[in-house]
């Protein structure tokens, strides 16, 4: 082992070494002053971030090619610290005020994140693996964090359980694969796939078993039946971070091995993809019209962004819309979870202990009441629809360009068929703030709304400038790999 | 030297079983057993499969593969132990009180 191979997987390391001082630190944390784990934890984010920084424009492989540093795993380095950074903000006040403010909360947080980025990184699949393993673990035990409320016992186990039976899937995938090409490392797959030395009916179930696994894991249909059960029973912060951030990473690692390893299969995956592209944005939208609880709507609405996600993904075989696919995937999955966040901070600001305040008619009257809220909620709302002026639409005219380019014109007229759909039930939110009457209570937490705000802020800007972001989505490419 | 195809068949047999438990069966217990049979059944794939090629790789893969496994059993059992304690029941059936 060299110092290259230590440098070229530092941001996950001072993550890890971050997160196992913490663990011990907080013990010697009064109880009433817990806030202050949080503030070390975003100490260690913002380190990670300088370090993660520091990186940027670099391209280099360590541990024999285990590990890469390039463009593309910086990008979701930087988002996937964003995230946690978005994750403490959101849960610093929510958690005292439920009463699950207990200092293991952001160790445990920061091991998932070290697990998403190291997927960002992985090249083998041994490292895959055991990344995906790493982000799950803690996300099941935040999951089922507010113990011993039952729905939240309930979300740990439902998602603990299917996500194992996804691990299975992934693994059984990675085996097949291995049998199929002899090698675990992408570079040597790549290698055996071009020498012609593949078993290809062997590579083929291999590289569906892992579409299955990590369908499970970034929610698509047929394989999202978790999603709204645990969204719905996990404490909402760690709802807020799971949507985004395991999203985020399940799609780092469909992108990185479908594009780099299996861009031969594409004639036989293409197909299957694209019906699970179109099934998840029909799915997730159809049903999210029938939510009256906020948190089981947003979810189905996590269920439909993943197809809109999906849908760059399908032409990943082609060499010419490839950068396009990648680059406006990358846009998207920065434009959903800064969005995403805001919604789900408005959620935290609404809900009162014993799952109080989650209906969507409990928004009522909030157009008055708190104008700044509800004007930062109708932005969320306007941008997971894809309305004007806010990021959703910018990211998903890229990923209809994209679709059209790639020559699915179906899928992206589905896309924008679906999208169309949503604002009712996106809209139907929006009324409720503004023309009906009622007295919503709203916890003021300054973190809170701060996260509100700035989420908001940045959708609309972003929105407006969104040229110097998706240049330098199209800059995260992928190393090229000898 | 007993062909890779007759530990691939038992290998399949076995992983199709642990998702027909996990799809199934009703009590957690069975169910983790049954995900644990399918991570079984990718290590004797990997173990074949590392024969045939002379290679360590898939070897090693089954020790990532135990250890990992060890890690969801100890998080696993916590959250079946948890649930235990408020229902009295570990049947996944009765685990319904998130709907809509």
């Amino acid at each position: 082992m060299t110092q290259l191979d230590f440098y070229t997987l530092l941001p996950v390391m001072t993550l890890t070494i971050w997160a196992c001082v913490l663990l011990l630190v907080d013990l010697f944390i009064l109880s009433e002053r817990r806030g202050l784990t949080a503030i070390l934890a975003v100490v260690g984010l913002l380190v990670t971030m300088g370090v993660s920084i520091s990186q940027m424009g670099r391209e280099a492989t360590g541990f024999n090619q285990m590990i890469v540093l390039d463009g593309f795993s910086n990008f979701l380095n930087l988002l996937l610290l964003l995230t946690g950074l978005l994750g403490i903000a959101v849960a610093y006040g929510y958690n005292r005020r439920m009463g699950i403010e207990r200092g293991e909360y952001y160790p445990i947080m920061l091991f998932s994140l070290a697990g998403m980025m190291l997927m960002a990184q992985a090249s083998h699949l041994i490292m895959i693996f055991i990344a995906l393993e790493l982000l799950s673990i803690p996300l099941y035990v935040l999951a089922a964090f507010a113990y011993p409320r039952p729905e939240s016992e309930e979300a740990g186990l439902k998602y603990f359980l299917l996500g194992s039976f996804s691990s299975g899937f992934v693994l059984y995938g990675i085996a097949m694969t291995f049998g199929a090409t002899g090698s675990l490392a992408i570079p040597g797959i790549v290698a055996a796939i071009a020498d012609g030395t593949a078993n290809t009916s062997l590579l083929l179930i291999g590289a569906a078993l892992i579409l299955v696994g990590f369908g499970f894991k970034v929610a698509a249909a047929p394989f999202h039946m978790w999603t709204p059960d645990v969204y719905q029973g996990a404490p909402t912060s760690v709802t807020a971070f799971m949507a985004a951030g395991a999203k985020a990473a399940g799609f780092a690692a469909l992108l990185r091995v479908f594009v780099v390893a299996f861009p031969t299969l594409s004639d036989q995956l293409t197909p299957i993809i694209s019906v699970l592209a179109a099934l998840t944005m029909i799915l997730g939208n159809v049903i999210a019209i029938a939510q009256t609880d906020i948190k089981r709507m947003l979810a189905y609405s996590s269920i439909a962004q993943a197809g809109y996600m999906l849908m760059a993904f399908v032409a990943y075989g082609n060499p010419a819309v490839q950068a396009v696919s990648v680059a406006s995937a990358l846009f998207y999955m920065v434009a959903y979870t800064i969005t995403s966040f805001g919604a789900w901070g408005v959620v935290i600001a609404l809900e009162k202990a014993e799952g109080k305040g989650l209906a969507i008619s409990d928004y009522a009257g909030m157009g008055k009441k708190y104008p700044f809220l509800a004007a930062c909620m109708t932005v969320f709302m306007l941008s997971l629809t894809g309305l004007p002026p806010t990021l959703g639409l910018i990211g998903k005219l890229y990923l209809f360009r994209a679709a059209v380019e790639g020559g699915f014109i179906t899928l992206a007229v589905i896309g924008v068929v679906t999208s169309l759909l949503s604002a009712f039930y996106y809209l139907r939110v929006v009324v409720n703030m503004y023309m009906k009457t009622g007295d919503p209570e709203v916890a003021r937490e300054t973190w809170l709304d701060f996260t509100i705000g700035a989420t908001a802020l940045l959708t609309v800007v972003l929105s407006v400038v969104p040229a110097g972001l998706f240049a330098w989505a199209s800059q995260a490419l992928f190393i090229a790999l000898k | 030297m007993v062909p890779v195809s007759y530990y691939l068949v038992v290998s399949v047999i076995l992983f199709t079983l642990g998702a027909l438990g996990v799809l199934i069966r009703r009590n957690a217990l069975v169910v983790f057993m049954s995900i644990e049979l399918m991570l079984n059944a990718a290590n004797l794939a990997f173990v074949a499969f590392s024969r045939t090629f002379n290679s360590y790789d898939g070897q090693l893969f089954v020790f990532f593969v135990m250890t990992v496994a060890a890690a969801e059993v100890a998080v696993g059992l916590a959250l079946i132990v948890a649930i235990f304690r408020s229902k009295h029941s570990i049947d996944v059936d009765q685990l319904s009180s998130l709907k809509g």
